[in-house]
């Protein structure tokens, strides 16, 4: 029992110094710029910007030249952190952009096929026949994109449909990438009008599946007058956000009331909310 | 010599440790994708297990035996093997930082990996001297390399290949290395 003990305890010391000593002798130099731009990031691990977490990020920008401003979450007060550790100018402020669902196909709008009481999950759901919606481009309602949000900025709502919270939304594109559907996609937050159908059927058959369809009528491209709405070939309406002005006659004029204007989010949100207060915040919100 | 021969031939061929004795299965499959990490792979695996083989031949031999205390092999071993693998670790993140990343987790995970442990054992259960036992360690340390390479080899060109869709990724990769093994079965008549 003794010599047991001892034996081990010499073992596992012996290997500890020796370990210790190359662990010296070895020790690869990290720049420390990585680790401050670490602390400068907001830690969520989100994967906006393309990188594997917020250290392969920072590892990313010193050691590959990656861009400063790839950070969502982190929005400007990141970027500028960054710019200052890395001593290289910020370039200009973005918009920041928040989650828009393309589909209105709420329980009342939308023709149901079958009644899905599989796993409550949309990939699931998506596997069989892409969900008990007759419109197999829709939304399905089951939160995939909810449990991959990291900033709690989307629920669903009681029609069934996911509601984006823009006050918290930091338009990493999680839900956007994890969507089995498709339905999701960043808008910069000051624009207004959002085509809310992602149904790419001939107009008829379109809404025979849902009675807020796109219909391909075409009557919003003919009426845009900036031109900023183009129904594509095969296609839903696709708003050009470089060139809609948000004057919202295109949601007047659609017959099925595809297209929607939303009222404008509070100034102090769209240019505020959700910014990480202090390094390590993911700008959750919780604690205002 | 010819026992030394016969050693490592049957240890490289026909005892394949992964192929017919079926130890250290989890880096077969991890880091298959790509030739050039199979190699890195082998080369790190044949470094540990002959060093690894080598110093727990010595702590069985002078400490373990002795004192009569040959119950605590096993965690002696592991923390042989722990130790050294660490020590690699370092030692390739130093070096060659590129094959580190291409390793991943699979470097680390050569601490657990059956395969040197395994080698360890078998060397001590069969009771070899110091000359059979490097024999031993490295042959089966250049058979796993062997088995990674090949298999490795055979995952790049399937990537290619028209393959069920039902089938595809690891399952593939499965009845692959079910294949080899039985292939491998061939040489059973060689010693």
């Amino acid at each position: 029992m003794l010599y047991a003990i001892i034996s081990l305890a010499v073992l596992g010391g012996v290997f500890g110094i020796v370990l210790g000593f190359a662990g010296k002798k070895f020790a690869v130099e990290v720049d420390p710029r990585v680790e401050a731009i670490i602390g400068a990031l907001p830690g969520a691990n989100c994967g906006a910007c393309g990188f594997p977490g917020c250290s392969g990020y920072a590892e990313a920008i010193v050691t590959a030249g990656a861009p400063m401003d790839a950070c969502a979450p982190g929005k400007d007060a990141a970027k500028n952190k960054i710019a200052e550790i890395m001593g290289a100018e910020a370039g200009e402020t973005k918009e920041r952009k928040i989650a828009q669902l393309m589909c209105n196909g709420s329980k009342d709008n939308a023709v149901m096929l079958y009644a899905y009481e599989g796993i409550n999950d949309c990939h699931a759901a998506a596997t069989m026949y892409n969900g008990p919606k007759a419109c197999s481009f829709g939304c399905l309602g089951l939160g995939s994109c909810v449990s991959v949000c990291k900033f709690d900025a989307i629920i669903i709502g009681p029609d069934q449909l996911p509601v984006v919270d823009p006050d918290l939304c930091t338009g990493c594109n999680a839900c956007v990438n994890n969507c089995p559907q498709h339905v999701l996609k960043t808008v910069e937050i000051s624009k207004l009008v959002h085509v809310r159908c992602n149904n790419k059927d001939k107009g008829k058959d379109a809404k025979a599946a849902c009675k807020v369809a796109c219909i391909k009528c075409k009557i919003c491209e003919k009426n845009c007058p900036e031109g900023a709405i183009q129904v594509p070939v095969g296609g839903v309406a696709v708003i050009d956000y470089t060139k809609c002005t948000s004057c919202g006659i295109c949601a007047e004029k659609c017959p099925t009331k595809a297209i929607e204007k939303v009222l404008p989010v509070c100034p102090t949100i769209q240019e505020n909310a959700a910014t990480p207060v202090a390094p390590g915040c993911a700008g959750c919100g919780l604690c205002k | 010599m010819q026992e030394i021969f016969i050693i490592i031939i049957g240890a490289v061929l026909v005892n394949n440790i992964v192929l017919a004795q079926f130890l250290g299965i989890c880096p077969l499959l991890g880091v298959s994708k790509k030739l050039s990490s199979a190699i890195g792979m082998g080369a790190a695996v044949t470094f540990v297990l002959v060093f690894a083989s080598l110093i727990t031949w010595l702590v069985q031999r002078f400490i373990l035996d002795p004192l009569e205390i040959g119950y605590l092999q096993t965690i002696a071993f592991i923390l042989v093997i722990a130790a050294l693998v660490q020590f690699v670790e370092m030692v390739m993140k130093k070096n060659t930082p590129d094959l580190y990343r291409a390793l991943g987790v699979y470097l680390p995970l050569i601490t657990t990996n059956c395969a040197v442990l395994g080698v360890a054992i078998i060397n001590v259960q069969k009771a070899y001297g110091l000359i059979p036992m490097l024999a031993n360690s490295f042959g089966n340390a250049v058979g796993f390399t062997l088995a990674l390479i090949l298999f490795a080899g055979i995952r790049e060109r399937l990537e290619e290949a028209d393959i069920p869709d039902s089938l595809k990724g690891v399952p593939i990769a499965l009845i692959t290395a079910a294949l080899m093994s039985v292939a491998f079965l061939g040489f059973t008549g060689l010693l």
